[in-house]
């Protein structure tokens, strides 16, 4: 029931609101013109809508707090986590889901499709930096680098040597690896946020190298006229190639999502969850930390480089200005939203966030403003991230320890 | 009119010295909420932003209504404080605060998300135009014979973060509230067992850094003459960089970071090529941190075991 | 089971606004624009589709042309490349028969492409990038601006030949527009073998402080800096020359030539040249567009205004005497028809450049651009 302490409270909260937005929503001068204009009436919206949506935020936060549970540690078992748990169903429901992924360029027009072999690309560049910072718990904030020497790596050996995309996609792969290994190295010894930094430094590098050394990467005009991908020399035309570069995609998430799913419970997939939890006990067993570190950096650097040249050869068009710290902190959202080391968790949340300012067309101008407000949100109320990963557990069940 | 090669080291030097200073006041913000609650507050930037888009319109409607510049000076720095402070204040309660025991990456992509937020706030309810800001800051007559050296602005500029580096030590070092804030640096729980309220704490670091950058934000503005809503990610990625580089936490580190940054970006273009100023900014970095793990003052903490 | 609740209505929602594209069609021409409608190069995208609204309602008031309404489609790319290609596809989706568009060059090139396998015309008001025409790459592509060597190289001829200096330097912003400037440049100096490029460097953009490369032009001597890119970094470098009392020449280009540069630099700007489209300020269009924003929208027209207009104009034009919407007779139209604009009587040459078009130099005195004659 509303009390009249809440109201009181929620008034106490608009007022507040209406006053911090007093300048910046109420007056707008231009300077050139002087010229002041007063909009008397954003103060009232602002008001209005504050004492409602304090009562929406106090109800949603008190019902965050019923659900912690006492039983802090282990997380909330979800629908979804369910099915996960049991192997019948999670083979019915990827059936399904497989089956209308290979409909749906069929059922959709080809801007859906578009931007839907958009958001796979997210998804693999997701399920690689998960590795990084999911697994291995290493904090990349410049992650984009990969992507960028992946992308690079075909437009110019396409542009230089007319080499096509199936023979530049291992080729790509490789030395994104081998510049995850380069960057690893120097930072083997630095931990949490001079980490984030360094890599961070590591990801503007490559940009302003990619931006200035015109003889090289042909500076900030980029490289235009890349060859999509070809099917045995088949020509196709615009609609029938964005078809195909979808299912070229949704093979190679397939295929991302099986190697993850493998690695993650390989023996150097423990190894990296034993680095991230704990890097001195995890030296104590044995393991090799420098072969560990880089092996995370190298492997989450091949999926970028591969994701790279699967852009390049989409948007026939690259640029240094597409590889900018803003796309590194887009990634690293997938990742965080979805649920740190939940392969489910990056794949919906990849989709979330790469669909959302595309179907946000319609309020053109306020998409990124409520693009980062359901950044906040989703943080606020949900932390653990969308589908927060399971810990594998041992369970002794009785019937068998009497066997 | 060659100019001598000393004269021209001189020169480097002192524009090194305002644009590290630039990065110092935006810098101390950030060292001192992250020397708390061990959170990249990536929407500093933006309270930077958004503290000078204030003084701006307090300074216009203020020009208009004809008030003299002394005036309008402090005028339009208070209410960039006072504001700066609000939002600050606000940000935390909103967005950091129901976070606090999350795990680590969550509030940094919450900081993100406002930072998002915040700039398009700022663009719809504004404008994407660069907006010329006054020169707030009066030319000295009695510094007019240096002033192709060094001009009034630039002056105030280093003068000012000197003396709030300064402030800021005292603070922390001697007073109560000072006290606090390193007690719940150290340990939260021990903190509130000695009857620290850390809410209280770390509201008012948040305010102290907020009221940091718009003092920033008033002070580079009228350096440059210029704001858009953009400006403070940018500035923000540098300061951050300056206040790692310094080690994060420490308040001279911070001011020390910034300064060899700016130095470094100086020299870089006055020697090299601006073309990579900001790769020797960054390799500088990676190169410091490869052989002081923990920044330039920063202690890395013996790990217990 | 709230929490489920939630996620069949997160579905819901999505799925609504999957179906959502398709809904529309009628017997309209479809006329597509796209450019930075959001983001920080908003300002230069979002006076084009002011200037073909204006241009729509008032054909459509008219009747419409070939019988049939014109209908708005717009699309934000933000001026990015990737985000380019998603607009041209959800434009090509929709149906749209011609674009105006895109702003940048980035965005344009990576969106060309698509355009051209649709067979579908393109005009943009403001692309300058010269190899989107003279490369030969894209047929369905034209431009109511003329292209960064042509600008270059008027700048300059004037620095040599009119200012007679010796010593130039040349600056730019690192991007695309002001890189690719400031290489022609550079090239036409080294060329004429009348002058020396003494400095050629690229600033930071939004960096805090131009000290150190103003120190630099400076101690490089230069009589004259020649600066590619756009006006917020230009006035930043102009201030501070000033302050440190050098009377280097700025020679800029149409990135500068914008009467915020003058607003921002204030006493500063005066004397500073920068090259823009020839002066329309009399022509009896430019002069009925302008007062027709100022009347709908209650402001002064934004950057590439005028141009984005005559774009309008040729595009719909050239439809109407190609009598039907068909790639092959609209470009034919194009290239052959003449149609009066703003910009004058303009048509388009086998590239896609409009031939009546070009620069002009200018100079600020007393607070204005002045054309020099």
């Amino acid at each position: 029931m509303i009390t009249i302490q809440e109201i009181k409270k929620s008034l106490i909260v608009s007022v507040w609101f209406m006053l911090l937005t007093f300048p910046i929503m109420v007056i707008r001068v231009n300077t050139v013109e002087k010229i002041v204009e007063w909009r008397w009436e954003n103060m009232f919206f602002i008001g209005i809508s504050v004492f409602f949506l304090s009562f929406l935020w106090r109800y949603l936060m008190k019902r965050k707090e019923l659900e912690k549970k006492p039983d802090i540690g282990t997380w909330e078992i979800s629908i979804l986590q369910e099915i996960v748990k049991k192997p019948k169903i999670l083979i019915c429901c990827s059936c399904c889901l497989v089956l209308f992924a290979l409909l749906l360029p069929f059922i959709f027009s080809f801007y859906q499709t578009n931007i839907i072999t958009n958001a796979l690309i997210y998804v693999m560049l997701g399920l690689g930096l998960n590795i990084v910072v999911g697994l291995a718990g290493l904090l990349d904030l410049g992650y984009v680098a990969f992507y960028a020497v992946g992308a690079y790596s075909y437009a110019l050996l396409n542009h230089h040597f007319g080499l096509g995309f199936w023979s530049v996609l291992p080729v790509a792969a490789f030395l994104s690896a081998f510049f995850g290994i380069l960057l690893g190295f120097p930072v083997l010894r630095l931990r949490g946020d001079y980490l984030a930094i360094v890599t961070l430094g590591f990801g503007e590098i490559i940009r302003l190298i990619l931006e200035n050394w015109n003889e090289f990467s042909f500076g900030p005009s980029g490289i235009a006229n890349i060859k999509r991908p070809g099917l045995f020399g088949i020509q196709m035309s615009l609609e029938t190639s964005i078809i195909y570069i979808y299912y070229l995609m949704l093979l190679i998430v397939i295929f991302t999502i099986f190697v993850v799913n493998r690695l993650q419970n390989s023996r150097v997939g423990r190894a990296w969850i034993a680095l991230r939890e704990d890097e001195i006990a995890c030296q104590a067993m044995g393991i090799d930390k420098t072969k560990t570190k880089l092996t995370a950096f190298a492997l989450g650097a091949t999926w970028a480089g591969m994701a790279g040249a699967i852009f390049a050869a989409k948007t026939t068009f690259i640029n240094p200005a597409s590889f900018t710290f803003l796309e590194s902190a887009m990634i690293l959202s997938i990742v965080v939203l979805g649920g740190m080391g939940s392969i489910i968790g990056v794949i919906i949340a990849s989709f979330i966030l790469i669909l959302t300012p595309e179907y946000l067309r319609a309020f053109s101008d306020y998409r990124m403003l409520i693009f980062g407000a359901t950044m906040v949100i989703m943080m606020v109320f949900r932390p653990q991230g969308i589908i927060p990963n399971v810990r594998r557990t041992y369970k002794f069940s009785k019937s068998r320890i009497e066997n | 009119m060659k100019i001598k090669k000393m004269e021209y080291f001189f020169e480097l030097f002192l524009g090194g010295l305002t644009r590290g200073s630039i990065y110092a006041l935006i810098a101390l913000g950030y060292t001192m909420v992250y020397g708390i609650i061990e959170l990249i507050n990536f929407a500093h930037g933006e309270i930077y932003m958004i503290g000078s888009f204030t003084a701006l319109i307090v300074a216009s409607v203020l020009t208009l209504k004809g008030f003299n510049q002394i005036s309008i000076l402090i005028l339009a720095s208070l209410a960039a404080i006072i504001y700066s402070g609000a939002y600050g204040y606000t940000l935390e309660k909103i967005a950091y605060k129901p976070l606090r025991h999350a795990q680590r990456l969550s509030p940094l992509i919450s900081a993100i998300g406002m930072s998002i937020f915040l700039q398009n706030y700022v663009l719809l309810a504004q404008t994407s135009d660069f907006l010329p800001f006054p020169n707030l800051i009066p030319e000295f007559e009695f510094w007019e014979p240096y002033s192709h050296i060094i001009g009034s602005p630039q002056l105030v500029i280093i003068l000012v973060t000197i003396i709030i580096m300064v402030l800021l030590t005292i603070l922390i070092k001697y007073t109560k509230i000072g006290k606090a804030m390193r007690a719940t640096a150290q340990d939260k729980n021990m903190a509130m067992l000695v009857g620290v309220n850390i809410n209280h704490v770390i509201s008012i670091t948040f305010i102290i850094g907020s009221v940091l950058a718009a003092v920033g934000g008033v002070l580079i503005a009228s350096h440059i003459g210029m704001i858009n809503f953009y400006i403070g990610f940018i500035a923000g990625i540098k300061a951050f960089t300056a206040a790692v580089l310094g080690g994060i936490g420490s308040i001279p580190g911070a001011v020390i970071g910034a300064l060899i940054l700016g130095w470094t970006e100086s020299f870089a273009t006055g020697y090299v090529s601006s073309d990579y100023e900001d790769v020797f900014a960054f390799a500088l970095l990676v190169f410091i941190l490869i052989f002081k793990p923990a920044g330039i003052l920063g202690h890395s903490d013996a790990q217990k075991v | 089971m709230l929490r489920g609740y939630g996620k069949n209505l997160a579905l819901l929602v999505i799925a609504v606004f999957f179906f959502y594209g398709n809904l529309f069609a009628g017997d309209t021409i479809k006329f597509g624009i796209s450019g930075a409608h959001s983001g920080d190069l908003a300002s230069y995208g979002q006076p084009t589709v002011k200037a073909a609204e204006l241009v729509i309602k008032d054909i459509n008031s008219k009747g419409g042309i070939l019988g049939r309404q014109v209908q708005i489609i717009t699309q934000d790319d933000a001026c990015k490349p990737e985000v380019a290609t998603n607009a041209a596809t959800k434009l090509v989706t929709e149906g749209v028969h011609v674009v105006l568009g895109h702003i940048c060059s980035g965005a344009t090139k990576s969106a060309l492409g698509i355009y051209k396998d649709a067979k579908i015309v393109a005009m943009s008001p403001s692309a300058t990038n010269p190899p989107l025409t003279q490369s030969g790459d894209y047929p369905n592509f034209f431009r109511t601006i003329a292209s960064d060597d042509a600008q270059a190289k008027l700048e300059v001829e004037f620095a040599i030949n009119k200012l007679e200096v010796k010593k130039i330097a040349v600056l730019h912003d690192k991007g695309d527009y002001g890189k690719g400037l400031a290489e022609f440049a550079k090239d036409f100096i080294e060329k004429s073998g009348k002058a020396k490029v003494v400095l050629y460097e690229g600033i930071t953009p939004n960096a805090v402080d131009y000290s150190a490369i103003v120190q630099k032009v400076k101690q490089s001597d230069a009589d004259a800096l020649i600066y590619g890119g756009y006006h917020p970094e230009a006035s930043k470098l102009i201030m501070q020359m000033r302050k440190k009392k050098m009377k280097t020449i700025f020679i800029s280009d149409d990135g500068v030539k914008d009467n915020t540069f003058i607003k921002v630099a204030g006493k500063f700007a005066e004397g500073v040249y920068a090259t823009g489209p020839k002066d329309t300020s009399k022509n009896p269009l430019a002069i009925a567009a302008i007062e027709a924003h100022k009347k709908n929208y209650k402001s002064e027209p934004g950057a590439f205004f005028l141009n984005a207009y005559a774009a309008t104009l040729a595009l719909l034009n050239a439809i109407e005497k190609a009598g039907a919407i068909d790639y092959e007779k609209i470009t034919k139209a194009l290239r052959t028809e003449f149609v009066e604009t703003p910009l004058g009587k303009i048509k388009f040459d086998e590239k896609g450049d409009a031939i009546g078009v070009g620069f002009s130099m200018y100079q600020v005195k007393n607070g204005v651009y002045v054309e020099i004659k």
